[in-house]
């Protein structure tokens, strides 16, 4: 079966800086692949790359098999590709349930439409209110984004990403700056998203990787040093070393 | 609301919302009716009051104010700080010169466009004349943003005045006047009543455009983009794409604006495109709170009718304009607009 994501010889110079060097890595469809390494790994750069918004310099990025190496952040998004932020990314001056129902909106087509009222599309509102709903944040739907707290925000960019009916979801480090039941919170909602969806998760949180991931991939300098399920990743020495050595206090 | 009612169900967090929203509704339902009647009794109040000039001052502001709502659609709205507006301004005011000029002439644009004293179709070619001229600039500016597009848009407008200053067959520095005002269908624009009332049409016609737009899908993705660019990309929007078309919905209106006001005055010149009128036109929303509806009417009838009264009191006038234009913007953040948010009953 095609791999829903397949990276080949992935390159990325900064100068002299090799941020991304000869990156290759299958990702099965319904599965989750876990990238970890120190920080300056290169994790989000590459994270970057596949969703477009850095251009690599060689190599190849293959969704369901079709390269999209070459194209725009946002068409890569229409054909399936969706991803959250380390940071998270939202209107801040529009309501909970105006996020989602905008990336919901710009799903059903093209937004060239000048007369009736965007807020009166119940199709978009109806979808947002049950993503909203699935990631535990409908009693905030007529909030302001600017009220909502970090750990809220990380939950409605995960269903802004989930209302564009991604097949591939790529999430930058969402447990960040998120508190221990936040995290657990987190934890429970891409447990059950798994299976449904693809996903690749950037990640320092190890009991969130080692809990979540079906095969692990660590990057050292801009390289994959080793990729196993997690009792592989744990037992091997050179990532021992490498990584988790250091990462741990 | 506060953080404390947070652990509200959904139902009662939104009902004392709601409650307020339809007082808002009344109260601001009322005032829009008190100002709409002001504007359509306007003239009758004059002959009342035997104040003939209030007439075209109140032109005048109506004439504004469609710039500055075009002005807004792309500054407030969709966040592209534009300095070259009054491009699209003068473009406008130059369609109705340059026709009304080879109308009287019997003679045609580069030989192959006709003249032409209707005003109908002196508007309809000022905004397509405008539209065109926005795709061009807008298509160009918007690989840029932030200073640099300032930059790039006002370098626009400014090549377009020196194109104007230098076009000497159509006056250059000087302007090109028109013996008499277009021709409507029928009623007689050469009324100064009877263009007073088109002008407030066209103005109630371009607010209630740009009220559908904001609220529309186009809007909500327009305001997505001010926002934050990045998660507009990130929902798989073509940034670009929707900018150009705020961008050139907005110089149509400019061109609506300035032919309007080439009618009004019968007269054009390079001044109507230079970089002051952008600027002014920028003072008129910001003053009157951009990203809003009511803004640029507040801010147009304010900018006008402190111009007019102040330069009949000194000399120094631009001086007085700039103390008032300052106290506002710096001591009440969202200008005019917010001010009438702040009355009693109006939205927290």
């Amino acid at each position: 079966m095609t791999p829903m994501l397949e990276l080949r010889g992935l390159s990325k110079h900064f100068g002299g800086l090799t941020a991304t060097d000869n990156v290759s890595l299958l990702v099965p469809t319904g599965s989750l692949h876990a990238l970890i390494g120190p920080n300056g790994a290169g994790k989000t750069t590459l994270i970057n790359q596949v969703a477009g918004d850095l251009h690599h310099d060689a190599g190849a990025i293959l969704l369901a098999g079709a390269e999209i190496g070459m194209l725009p952040a946002w068409e890569r998004v229409r054909h399936g590709l969706a991803r959250t932020f380390q940071i998270a990314q939202l209107l801040p001056q529009y309501s909970v349930l105006d996020n989602v129902a905008l990336a919901a909106q710009v799903r059903q087509g093209h937004s060239f439409r000048f007369f009736a009222d965007a807020r009166k599309n119940s199709g978009a509102r109806d979808q947002a209110m049950s993503l909203l709903q699935a990631v535990g944040l409908s009693a905030r739907a007529s909030f302001k984004v600017s009220d909502l707290g970090q750990g809220e925000c990380k939950q409605l960019e995960l269903a802004v990403a989930l209302a564009t009916k991604p097949s591939l979801l790529l999430l930058d480090e969402p447990m960040a700056g998120l508190s221990p039941l936040e995290s657990q919170e987190m934890i429970d909602l891409l447990t059950t998203l798994k299976g449904q969806v693809t996903m690749v998760l950037v990640e320092h949180d190890m009991d969130a990787v080692f809990a979540l991931a079906d095969c692990i991939s660590v990057m050292v300098y801009g390289r994959v040093v080793a990729t196993g399920n997690s009792d592989e990743i744990k037992a091997d020495e050179a990532v021992r070393t490498a990584y988790l050595g250091e990462g741990d206090d | 609301m506060t953080s404390d009612s947070l652990e509200l169900k959904p139902r009662q967090a939104t009902g004392p919302a709601a409650g307020q929203t339809s007082s808002i509704l009344t109260l601001r339902g009322a005032a829009a009716a008190i100002a709409v009647a002001l504007l359509l009794v306007l003239p009758a109040l004059v002959a009342t009051f035997n104040v003939p000039s209030v007439v075209g001052l109140g032109t005048q502001v109506l004439i504004y104010a469609i710039a500055a709502m075009s002005l807004n659609l792309v500054l407030g709205y969709g966040g592209m700080v534009t300095f070259g507006h009054a491009a699209f301004f003068g473009l406008g005011g130059y369609a109705v010169g340059l026709l009304y000029q080879h109308f009287s002439e019997q003679s045609a644009f580069l030989g192959l466009v006709p003249g032409s004293d209707s005003l109908a179709v002196a508007l309809a070619v000022a905004m397509l004349v405008s539209g065109c001229v926005a795709a061009i600039i807008g298509s160009l500016s918007l690989r840029t943003s932030g200073v640099p597009f300032i930059m790039i848009t006002l370098a626009f407008a400014q090549m377009l005045f020196f194109l104007f200053v230098s076009l000497k067959a159509y006056g250059g520095d000087d302007g090109l006047m028109m013996r008499r005002r277009d021709v409507a269908p029928f009623f007689n624009a050469r009324d100064d009543i009877n263009y007073y009332y088109i002008c407030l049409g066209l103005a109630a016609c371009w607010f209630m455009l740009t009220a559908c737009i904001v609220r529309s899908r186009f809007g909500f993705v327009l305001s997505g983009l001010r926002q934050n660019e990045r998660r507009m990309v990130a929902i798989g929007i073509a940034p670009n794409r929707y900018r150009l078309v705020a961008f050139i919905i907005a110089g149509m209106g400019a061109g609506l604006a300035g032919a309007l006001m080439a009618n009004y005055l019968r007269f054009v010149s390079p001044d109507m495109m230079h970089w002051t009128k952008s600027g002014e036109l920028m003072m008129m929303v910001i003053l009157g709170g951009a990203g809003t509806l009511i803004g640029p009417l507040l801010g147009a009838a304010a900018m006008v009718c402190l111009e007019t009264f102040l330069a009949a009191q000194t000399e120094n006038w631009q001086l007085y304009l700039g103390f008032i234009l300052l106290a506002i913007v710096m001591l009440k953040r969202g200008g005019l607009a917010a001010i009438l948010d702040r009355l009693p009953g109006a939205r927290p």
